[in-house]
């Protein structure tokens, strides 16, 4: 029994003529999975020290440098809203900073558009720099008063965890793309 | 990587337009953002009905992942332990026995106390948690150092009730959502302390420094007569948690004190307890609620 139902779900997804992507999938996945590195790492770690890299804000960098075009130049209010509510920085910190960075992606896509790893890893690690010390200053005009060098292991650990983001996001774009809806 | 096609707007008026309304989109949303932002740093309170709700809906994610972070954590300490096991059992065998032997002092003088709190006519008690609950999320990526339990005004958590594990003080309640509340860990910049050196009383005050540690300060200046390996624990003074709680360890000292690691490390903690306040609190009245003739 079980082998037939996997069978039938094999069969499935082999095959691929006359078949499409479900369209709910194929939008839904990237803002998903950008709200879901918000939520994760606030969960898996309660820190004493800011060390966790954003991963939402990683994931979003990921799915632009991708897929340039997939998630909209405004895409930054809504889901820099949901990192708002989770991530203890004041509400409308991640509202700029993200939409602010959606911009400057915009523009490097425009002014380099064939471009490599190296520099798409470049352009990712001075982003994310410039965010994390952004938001370091948002927090503490917000009442906090914490020193710049409290952020050192967060920058290198966010840069060196910058490619494996990436890996995920293209497997979640390899799924997102799976022609599983039958169109007959 | 080659640039998709579909993303010139060529001569296609709709699509120059289109690209056109989504950099005006992307600004607005930037603006929106800022706007937000002066908001929420002029009046730091304005959002936390959102907030709460928010944590609200993903408290039970986080109940769950509690459960896998503990499970993690203890795992971690097992290989740790194969990997130290011989020389750490001949530690803990030599600390056990100066242990006993203290406990012994200990017991004594817990009697003592007994004894002599019955004489003043003394008989304060330390009221039994209000509420114990779980951890369930806490912020890793931010500079400020806030986390999020499982209980909230459902269970009776008022804001400022302070937290504690088994280990020592974790932080204090900041807002209250149905059921879930929000903590300022004792690691925040936000954070002061009134604490002491436990063998001894000189009064000092923690605050948060943002990496983990704190910075102690002492209240009277002067010599600085503080060593590496002290212990502070809660003073009671300023009502807000009872005096005792073990808070942080000397690691090295400066000028005015020194700075001290903080003894639970909430990332190992799941289970944490919410005290009531523990003095009667003055609340901060306005001017305008004084009396006409103090003004």
């Amino acid at each position: 029994m079980p082998s037939r139902l996997m069978n039938a779900i094999h069969a499935r997804f082999r095959r691929r003529i006359n078949r499409a992507p479900s369209p709910a999938l194929a939008r839904g996945v990237p803002w998903a999975s950008v709200m879901l590195g918000s939520l994760l790492p606030s969960w898996v770690f309660v820190a004493s020290a800011p060390y966790v890299p954003p991963v939402g804000f990683l994931a979003l960098l990921a799915w632009c440098q991708l897929r340039p075009g997939l998630l909209p130049v405004w895409a930054g209010l809504p889901l820099g809203f949901v990192d708002d509510l989770y991530s203890g920085q004041p509400m409308g910190s991640a509202i700029l900073l993200w939409s602010l960075a959606m911009i400057a992606l915009e523009l490097i896509e425009l002014r380099f558009p064939w471009r490599n790893f190296a520099l798409e890893w470049l352009v990712a690690t001075a982003l994310i720099a410039v965010y994390i010390v952004g938001a370091l200053g948002v927090a503490n005009a917000g009442g906090g008063n914490t020193p710049v060098a409290v952020l050192a292991p967060q920058m290198i650990l966010s840069a060196l965890l910058y490619p494996f983001i990436g890996r995920i996001v293209a497997a979640l774009d390899r799924f997102r793309l799976i022609p599983f809806v039958d169109m007959s | 990587m080659a640039p998709p096609a579909n993303r010139r707007s060529g001569y296609s008026r709709r699509a120059q337009y289109g690209t056109f309304f989504g950099y005006i989109a992307g600004i607005v949303g930037a603006l929106v953002g800022g706007g937000l932002l002066i908001v929420s740093i002029l009046n730091p309170g304005s959002f936390s009905w959102l907030r709460g709700a928010a944590a609200d809906v993903a408290a039970p994610g986080g109940q769950v992942a509690s459960e896998g972070r503990a499970a993690g954590q203890g795992a971690f300490a097992i290989i740790r332990g194969y990997a130290l096991a011989g020389s750490r059992n001949a530690r803990l065998e030599r600390e056990l026995a100066e242990a006993k032997t203290r406990l012994v002092e200990a017991q004594a003088t817990a009697a003592e106390n007994v004894r002599l709190k019955a004489m003043l006519g003394l008989a304060r008690q330390y009221p039994p948690p209000l509420v114990i609950t779980e951890l369930v999320a806490g912020t890793g990526a931010s500079t400020r150092r806030f986390a999020t339990i499982a209980a909230g005004t459902d269970r009776g958590v008022a804001v400022g009730m302070p937290i504690r594990s088994p280990l020592g003080l974790v932080g204090r309640v900041l807002e209250v959502g149905s059921s879930t509340a929000r903590v300022l860990l004792v690691t925040d910049t936000e954070s002061v302390v009134p604490v002491r050196r436990a063998q001894d009383g000189v009064s000092a005050f923690a605050q948060g420094r943002g990496d983990g540690r704190l910075q102690v300060r002492l209240i009277n200046l002067g010599i600085n007569p503080l060593k590496v390996g002290d212990v502070f624990v809660t003073s009671g003074s300023g009502g807000l948690y009872r005096p005792g709680i073990a808070v942080a360890k000397l690691i090295s000292l400066t000028r005015d004190g020194g700075i001290a690691q903080v003894l639970s490390d909430p990332s190992a903690s799941e289970y944490v307890a919410v005290d009531n306040i523990w003095g009667p609190q003055i609340e901060p009245t306005s001017a305008a609620a004084q009396p006409a003739g103090k003004r």
